[in-house]
């Protein structure tokens, strides 16, 4: 128990300040950087996700909206047919309902990422035989068969969308869930086990060699990828708009995770957290030139990749003062 | 019957614009092992282009054999030009860098110009029409199956290409030296083979061939906007690893099938489906033949 402590006390502390801060945004912020400071928290569990399969396992996935997609939809039928009709069946007032609310939202998120996770390990078993570039273009078609498929769902709502009943995945619930994914998978990739991941990245047959179960390990990884993608969907979802449209789930927007993860550092966690929070914070202050938003998004993917292809952060992370140094990785020239 | 035969006649109209789009993957893959995910917007870039310059010469208003021809000209001279711009600029000084950062460059690239199109200052996001370069008249008909002199058109000149691609790759010494460069980089540049050069010159070659698919497209679809390149440039994808990256009867061959395939489901199925019948198609022959029908199976070496 005591080690408990000591391994987690950290974890707890943030999770609370995460909690007390969520409780004073929303009573005294402006509801604009609300509203932006929920997104950067969504884009943080996609981006350092994406980067578990992409940067951290060396396997690259165009198909990340795809499982979003997955998550943010069963969670929508979950809301829809049952959570909401139930919450509102309550009629709670006050603390009594913010309590039930947030429990009630754990849960659905906890089904939006298991039902992206199980399309994830559908979906990884096969494709990750495949390498490199071909890996690419099979996860987007994956991503888009996903999209289409929803879109011809009349039951959700089709190519119109759907609208979500609350509970709504407030600072606190995104957050909670922001910090919990970051912990885990660093947390995982620091592990013993966890080395796994980068040697697969380095030289998939070298770490064959050595007795890594390859298939394993980047299976392992997609799942979990695909589980928080499934998760931020699921948050997504129930954010303050409350209606979700299989097209904010295209191609398009698996394409900026990359470039998020890209530009951040491939394998680099805190480079992730900093691309996301960054790359979400500029078009809001570039609102007066929102048409020149995503050429500048490509244009820095370009520059980036001929002036500096490991990404901002490369391999290198950030780490916390009291976070004992983990092991160096080192990669090979 | 005749509706079956009308599809199959637009499949092959699709596919033999897949088939040319394919091309330029096809090529580029077998030189440098990249996906140049810009290629598509290449593509989008000779149907655009040309109606700016069917505008400006005046050949939009005036249906004739002599501005269609001009326009092809223009769009394969222009997109050739692009594609060895793109090329020197975004994919050379990565020619020594992992192939992630060059799959990743050609992925910027691509959005790049998507979204510098849709700016209004350039081309704008809303779609603008394509001209009439020529009358479309009904050729042929049998029952209720008609045949356009526009199909037999894009037919023939996707067809010529081919035949003129094949001539060059297999008769003449540049094209010896692409498939010297496609069989082995590194060997290749010890012959004496400017690798680079060569390279260079398959861009623009497969550029230009997206180019008059460009033309093509915009004949038989005729509504073109920044965003256009991108769904038929990833389906010609799918030709070129259906029939087989690296190869160019493999290109033509999976061009058709998508071109069938596409046109079949969205007539027997939904066409809401189209989109994704590619995609399966993919992925099916990812699973059961990664090399594609006619590729050549790649040993990997440790």
């Amino acid at each position: 128990m005591k080690v408990f402590w000591q391994n987690n006390m950290a974890l707890l502390v943030v999770l609370l300040v995460v909690a007390a801060a969520g409780f004073g945004f929303q009573r005294h912020l402006d509801p604009y950087y609300y509203k932006i400071l929920v997104d950067v928290g969504i884009a943080i569990i996609l981006v350092v996700s994406l980067n578990l399969i992409n940067g951290i396992t060396g396997q690259f996935s165009l198909g990340h909206a795809g499982f979003m997609a997955v998550g943010a939809y069963a969670s929508a039928a979950l809301s829809v047919l049952a959570a909401g009709p139930w919450l509102n069946g309550l009629a709670l007032g006050g603390a009594q309902k913010m309590v039930v609310e947030f429990v009630a939202l754990g849960v659905i998120v906890i089904v939006g990422g298991v039902a992206a996770a199980l399309a994830g390990f559908v979906v990884g078993m096969p494709a990750l035989r495949l390498r490199g570039d071909y890996l690419a273009i099979a996860t987007l078609g994956f991503g888009e068969i996903i999209r289409i498929v929803f879109q011809n769902t009349e039951q959700l709502g089709g190519a119109r969308g759907i609208s979500i009943p609350p509970p709504r995945s407030d600072f606190t619930g995104v957050y909670v869930c922001a910090v919990l994914c970051v912990a885990f998978i660093w947390r995982l990739v620091h592990s013993v086990k966890g080395k796994s991941f980068f040697a697969i990245r380095e030289d998939e047959f070298a770490a064959a060699t050595v007795g890594i179960d390859t298939t394993k390990y980047k299976v392992i990884a997609f799942v979990l990828g695909s589980f928080f993608a499934g998760v931020a969907g699921a948050l997504f979802a129930h954010s303050a708009t409350g209606y979700i449209t299989p097209a904010q789930f295209d191609a398009v927007k698996s394409i900026e995770l990359v470039v998020m993860v890209v530009l951040g550092g491939l394998g680099s966690i805190s480079g992730s957290i900093i691309a996301a929070a960054a790359l979400t914070l500029l078009p809001e202050i570039l609102r007066g030139f929102a048409e020149y938003r995503l050429v500048v998004y490509s244009l820095l993917l370009v520059l980036v990749m001929l002036t500096r292809p490991q990404g901002l952060m490369g391999m290198k992370e950030i780490k916390l003062p009291w976070h004992r140094q983990p092991y160096q990785h080192k990669p090979v020239a | 019957m005749e509706s079956f035969l009308q599809q199959i006649l637009q499949g092959l109209k699709l596919g033999g614009i897949y088939a040319l789009i394919a091309l330029g993957y096809t090529m580029v893959y077998g030189v440098l092992r990249l996906i140049n995910f810009a290629h598509g917007d290449v593509f989008m870039l000779g149907a655009m282009l040309s109606i700016y310059f069917a505008r400006w010469t005046g050949f939009g208003n005036q249906p004739s054999w002599l501005g269609l021809g001009a326009t092809l000209l223009f769009a394969m001279a222009v997109c050739g030009a692009i594609g060895g711009v793109i090329e020197r600029v975004a994919y050379r000084p990565l020619r020594n860098a992992p192939r992630l950062s060059l799959l990743i460059a050609a992925i910027g690239v691509s959005l790049l110009i998507e979204n510098v199109g849709q700016l209004r200052q350039v081309f704008g996001p809303t779609p603008q029409p394509f001209p009439a370069l020529i009358q479309t008249k009904t050729v042929a008909q049998w029952g209720s199956l008609t045949v356009s002199n526009v199909e037999i058109l894009v037919l023939l000149v996707a067809l010529g290409l081919m035949a003129g691609l094949h001539v060059f790759v297999h008769h003449t010494r540049f094209g010896l030296a692409m498939r010297a460069v496609a069989h082995d980089h590194q060997t290749a540049g010890l012959m004496g083979i400017p690798a680079g050069k060569v390279i260079f010159g398959t861009f623009v070659l497969g550029s230009a061939l997206a180019g008059a698919a460009g033309v093509l497209w915009g004949l038989s679809y005729p509504v073109i906007n920044p965003m256009t390149g991108f769904v038929p440039g990833i389906k010609a994808f799918v030709a070129a690893v259906l029939g087989g990256v690296g190869s160019i009867p493999g290109a033509l061959l999976g061009g058709f099938l998508i071109g069938e395939a596409e046109s079949l489901t969205a007539f027997y199925l939904s066409s809401t489906y189209k989109d994704a019948i590619a995609f399966v198609i993919l992925i099916l022959v990812l699973l059961a033949r990664p090399t594609g029908l006619l590729g050549r199976k790649e040993v990997e070496k440790v």
